[in-house]
């Protein structure tokens, strides 16, 4: 076990590198000029020379690749182009709305969805089952600005019950943080709901026909205990990796969800810095996530030991 | 036993949904002014950068030796006194008492000195003052001395501008910085202190009033008179999404929303707790830029021929579409000031596509493909580009638009290769009206070619010198006989640019709000909130 998690924590460090060789490449080779951006839209192309010189965005790819490399060796992950703070520093400032959403994300759709998944599954065939999957459809379909619009208009505007838009962090005080993170939470957990529903009535679905789920009706145990002890545990292998899954899909859904409710995350940097073109901001980010995934993916593989035990590393 | 749990349940639930809901907010002991910006500042130094974000943060926190008021008149600002010799040589400037920087330093004239020198290097107006400047030297801490080669009548002018870049007075250290690297720290003299700790690029700017300011004693008046702050601090708030921000607004959780989106208008417009009102009585000034490098518009009919096809009130339907909110007006240094001229207009007042087509064909237009760049994350760009698109075709030219970002559009502009090898035909920007009313500051009818003119490069010796001559006359009638003859000039030979319309863009306010300025650059003292 501790020497494959140790295999797979090693095996970060070549991903890491394919992944920062690629999206230094990608990044220079797309049209676009921090340089003249900076400069703003009056200045004159000489100006914007000499702007380039100085951040040394003149020199040839293979020198600016082999800079930004000997920082990282340094664990400096550069400086922003626009302004001038460390990116550790941004990154930092943007980590608490992110992580805050996508836990509260994740939490809400576990809540909702498994139990829905697996009453869905149980009343296979009825009007339940029916409105879980329109539901699930409907999750899928609807997309997460449209339904955090609505959201919006309802509890913000109508009812102001809840802020429209912004983020408080925790040590503003737990209710301001909560009152934050309700509507941005509800938005982009409808998607996940309805994968991971969808997901779980499917597997507790196919379980439900095993030998040893009839045995433990014969036993008399109750459906809920047969549901949740037999069913769901041996259903879980397929729902724990959706979630894994979900949990990496989730960094995309944070880039729309943090634009729509203006939280001020990873997922708002990372779209601002592809725009300015902001190259050791973009870098250090997606480096960041791919870490993230990574360590996402290890987790989801850990999990499987505990619902499974014939799985072992 | 198990009711009772269950209705404590049920309590604590309705008690923390009901807390959830109408839990009042921090308490607010400082009055804060929340604005939604139009753009996130990145920058801090408003002499690296022309961005107009970077330009109104420091205008929240430098302050300026001149300014103007909002009738367009150049006012003393740090400057308590000043004279000009006889000969009009010699400016001696002497700041106004209790100066002084956030750090507690006073400021002196050398700290100015070095601040205009810096400036210099980089503004146009900056570069054409020093390129008349023979000497600028310290007399005392409070004195300093410009004097000039000969006869230049833009002096004030150059030093009250009041866009982009404005000649913002910083602390000598940082003012001997290269100017073409970032100061490294925001220590100004002006109204407001920037919260650097609680800064978050790409979020929120904070800024706190500075209780050591000693503002002048008119009242204000756009950029000059008495800067005096009425409330605790002042918080911009970027918000990219303009729904979100309309929502904001509407909720009162913001105050003041600088760029409302056009299409958010009419719904603010009902909206009982919001006023809209058009502040910049200027304006924007729409420029549709061919690329006088190459074929067909290094051909000056060619370049005639976009008079003949563009009609603005296409584009400006198109980019405003509430006509209160727009002007036809062909003037390139902008109706309602008093550069505005009337000389030559008649080709873009004209609507004649066969004319046009006529003049392509004298410039040897035989279908050969233009590039048009499109940026498309920019509406009114966008729309502009795509009108143009039509109005090229439809004086039958083969058009092939290339949709991009703002960010790719701005480093393909500065290619000057053939457009067939990465370079491009035609354009579009705008500009603020502030930013052309003069031949000085509208860096968009230079005529220095690929050595000094802005992207698309027009060449024209005549207008240089013209330009100089308004440089260096001070007698308003006669700078004014000199903007008649460069607009005849630019619109007879040289086109550098199609002005495309001159729309007007409001801004939208709680009701709570009252003195917010009217002028062509946001200001946020004066502003107070109820």
């Amino acid at each position: 076990m501790y020497a494959y998690v140790m295999r797979r924590v090693v095996a970060i460090i070549p991903v890491m590198a394919v992944v920062g060789i690629f999206v230094f490449l990608l990044l220079h080779l797309t049209p676009g000029d921090p340089a003249a951006i900076i400069a703003g839209d009056y200045a004159s192309p000489a100006d914007i020379e000499k702007i380039r010189a100085r951040l040394g965005l003149d020199q040839p790819i293979h020198v600016q690749f082999a800079r930004w490399v000997g920082q990282l060796a340094h664990g400096d992950l550069g400086v922003s182009i626009f302004s001038n703070l460390p990116v550790t520093k941004l990154i930092g400032q943007r980590l608490e709305p992110t992580f805050a959403l996508c836990v509260a994300t994740i939490i809400l759709s576990i809540v909702i969805a498994v139990p829905l998944g697996v009453f869905a599954a149980w009343r296979a065939g009825t009007f339940v089952d029916r409105a879980t999957m329109v539901f699930a459809v409907l999750g899928f379909s609807v997309p997460i600005f449209v339904i955090g619009y609505i959201l919006m208009y309802v509890f913000a505007i109508e009812l102001r019950w809840l802020p429209a838009q912004g983020y408080k962090p925790l040590a503003d005080g737990f209710v301001p943080f909560l009152r934050s993170i309700i509507l941005p939470s509800i938005a982009l957990s409808t998607l996940y709901t309805a994968l991971i529903a969808r997901i779980s009535r499917a597997s507790v679905l196919e379980v439900l026909t095993e030998d040893y789920i009839r045995t433990a009706h014969a036993k008399g145990l109750s459906s809920p205990i047969v549901l949740m002890r037999h069913a769901l545990r041996n259903a879980a292998v397929p729902i724990v990796t959706i979630i894994g899954i979900g949990i990496a899909l989730l960094i995309g859904g944070v880039v729309v969800t943090e634009s729509v409710f203006n939280i001020p995350g990873l997922g708002r940097l990372t779209v601002d810095a592809i725009l300015h073109r902001d190259y050791p901001v973009i870098q250090a980010i997606i480096l960041v996530f791919s870490g993230v995934y990574v360590f996402i993916n290890l987790l989801a593989d850990l999990a499987y030991t505990l619902f499974d035990p014939r799985i072992r590393y | 036993m198990k009711s009772r749990l269950r209705s404590a349940a049920v309590a604590l639930a309705l008690g923390a949904a009901a807390g959830l809901a109408f839990a009042p907010g921090a308490a607010q002991a400082e009055k804060v002014l929340r604005i939604v910006p139009h753009a996130d500042l990145k920058n801090l130094d408003p002499i690296w950068t022309t961005a107009y974000i970077t330009r109104n943060h420091g205008y929240m926190v430098y302050d300026t030796l001149f300014a103007v008021d909002e009738n367009l008149n150049v006012q003393p600002q740090m400057v308590g006194e000043w004279s000009a010799s006889e000969d009009g040589l010699v400016y001696t400037f002497t700041l106004r008492d209790g100066l002084a920087w956030h750090d507690g330093d006073p400021v002196t004239a050398a700290d100015c000195v070095a601040s205009i020198k810096r400036w210099g290097k980089r503004d146009g107006m900056g570069q054409k003052l020093i390129q008349f400047t023979k000497e600028l030297a310290v007399v005392d801490d409070g004195t300093f001395t410009l004097t000039l080669n000969e006869p230049y009548g833009l002096v004030l002018a150059s030093l009250g501008k009041i866009s982009s870049n404005t000649p913002f007075m910083m602390k000598k250290e940082h003012a001997e910085v290269d100017a073409f690297e970032q100061v490294p720290e925001v220590v100004g003299s002006g109204p407001f202190k920037f919260a650097k700790d609680l800064w978050v690029p790409g979020s929120k700017v904070v800024y706190l009033k500075n209780e050591d300011y000693v503002p002048r004693a008119e009242p204000a008046s756009a950029a000059a008179g008495g800067k005096v702050v009425k409330v605790d601090r002042v918080e911009w708030i970027y918000i990219p999404d303009p729904a979100t921000t309309m929502n904001a607004l509407v909720n009162g959780e913001v105050d003041l929303w600088e760029t409302p989106a056009v299409d958010m208008v009419p719904l603010l417009q009902q909206n009982e707790g919001v006023e809209l009102a058009v502040i910049d009585p200027l304006g924007t000034q729409g420029w549709l830029r061919p690329n006088h490098l190459h074929f067909p518009f290094n051909h000056p009919s060619a370049r005639r021929a976009l008079l003949y096809a563009v009609n603005q009130e296409d584009y400006l339907r198109a980019i405003v579409g509430d006509p209160k909110l727009y002007r036809v007006c062909p003037a390139y240094f902008i109706c309602g000031t008093p550069n505005e001229s009337s000389v030559g207009v008649e080709a873009l007042e004209t609507v004649d596509h066969d004319k046009a087509r006529a003049l392509l064909k004298e410039a040897g237009y035989n279908g050969e493909k233009i590039i048009l760049m499109q940026p498309t994350d920019i509406p009114v760009l966008n729309n502009a580009s795509l009108v143009t698109a039509q109005v090229l075709r439809d004086i039958g030219m083969d058009v092939e638009v290339q949709a991009m970002d703002w960010s790719t559009l701005t480093s393909r502009r500065a290619e000057q290769k053939a457009p067939a090898d990465g370079g491009w035909n035609v354009f579009h920007t705008y500009s603020t009206g502030a930013d052309v009313t003069s031949p000085i500051a509208n860096i968009g009818i230079s005529g220095g070619g690929v050595e000094s003119a802005w992207f698309g490069w027009p060449t024209d010796a005549r207008t240089e010198e013209l330009r100089d001559m308004y440089a260096r006359e001070a007698d308003p009638a006669k700078q004014k006989a000199i903007i008649d003859e460069l607009q005849g000039r630019l619109f007879e030979e040289v086109v550098p640019y199609v002005n495309y319309g001159q729309w007007f863009q409001p801004v939208a306010w709680r009701k709570e709000l009252s003195g917010v300025l009217v002028s062509p650059v946001p200001f946020f003292w004066n502003i107070e909130k109820n």
